[in-house]
């Protein structure tokens, strides 16, 4: 039973992932690809804690976290480059 | 009980993730797009964390994942504000369909700044306060 809660929630991940990357793919501005890595950063959190349940290897979770704040200078970084730009055009 | 509320917290939260990539392909337009990556989607992550947290029963491991929610949802918001104000000013075109953009016009392409809702502008004349 929990061995089916594992591959199902790993399921459900690479299904949002797929998701994910396709909207990276399309666009079709930036600030909309930048969401995109956005959430796949917060995809790859969640990969991380279904790693650590099923590997019992707890120190992963340091590296989430790492994860989450970096995600975050990403996103914050890509704004201020963008707002700094001004007006563009990239449809 | 242990398992079954670790593989509810898991599989409930991976469905959330799942939710938010939804959104994020089929909403049209990116303040709609924010709106469902980062609402659902920190709470797909911070779910999974509760799972990390409740499986272990460790103080370590729960302090741990603690701390990486309290990130998420520091962050998250901060983040999307950021995204959706830098996209609104490069000017990413909302969905043909919006009703309102109360921020038309407001906005300096200059200096960078928005200016005061009409009301408010007016109030401010009306006052005779020199400008900075």
């Amino acid at each position: 039973m929990f061995d089916i809660a594992i591959i199902a929630s790993n399921a459900l991940l690479s299904l949002a992932l797929v998701l994910g990357f396709w909207r990276l793919y399309l666009g079709p501005t930036l600030p909309d690809r930048v969401v995109a890595l956005e959430l796949i950063a917060s995809l790859t959190i969640g990969f991380i804690a279904v790693y650590v349940i099923s590997s019992g290897r707890t120190p992963f979770i340091d590296v989430a976290m790492v994860l989450a704040l970096t995600a975050f200078l990403a996103a914050v970084g890509f704004a201020r480059y963008l707002e700094k730009g001004g007006h563009r055009d990239d449809d | 009980m242990t398992e079954f509320l670790t593989g509810l917290f898991l599989v409930v939260g991976a469905a959330f993730m799942v939710v938010a990539a939804l959104g994020l392909v089929r909403m049209p337009d990116l303040p709609m797009r924010l709106h469902a990556t980062t609402k659902a989607g920190v709470l797909g992550a911070g779910l999974m964390m509760v799972g990390v947290a409740v499986y272990f029963g460790d103080g370590g491991v729960t302090t741990r994942a603690v701390a990486v929610i309290g990130f998420l949802l520091l962050t998250a918001p901060v983040a999307a504000h950021a995204i959706g104000r830098a996209g609104y000013f490069v000017g990413v075109p909302l969905w043909e369909h919006s009703k309102t953009d109360e921020l038309k016009g407001r906005y300096d392409e200059k200096n960078h700044t928005l200016a005061s809702p009409p009301e408010m502008q007016d109030a401010k004349q009306d006052d005779d306060v020199p400008r900075a």
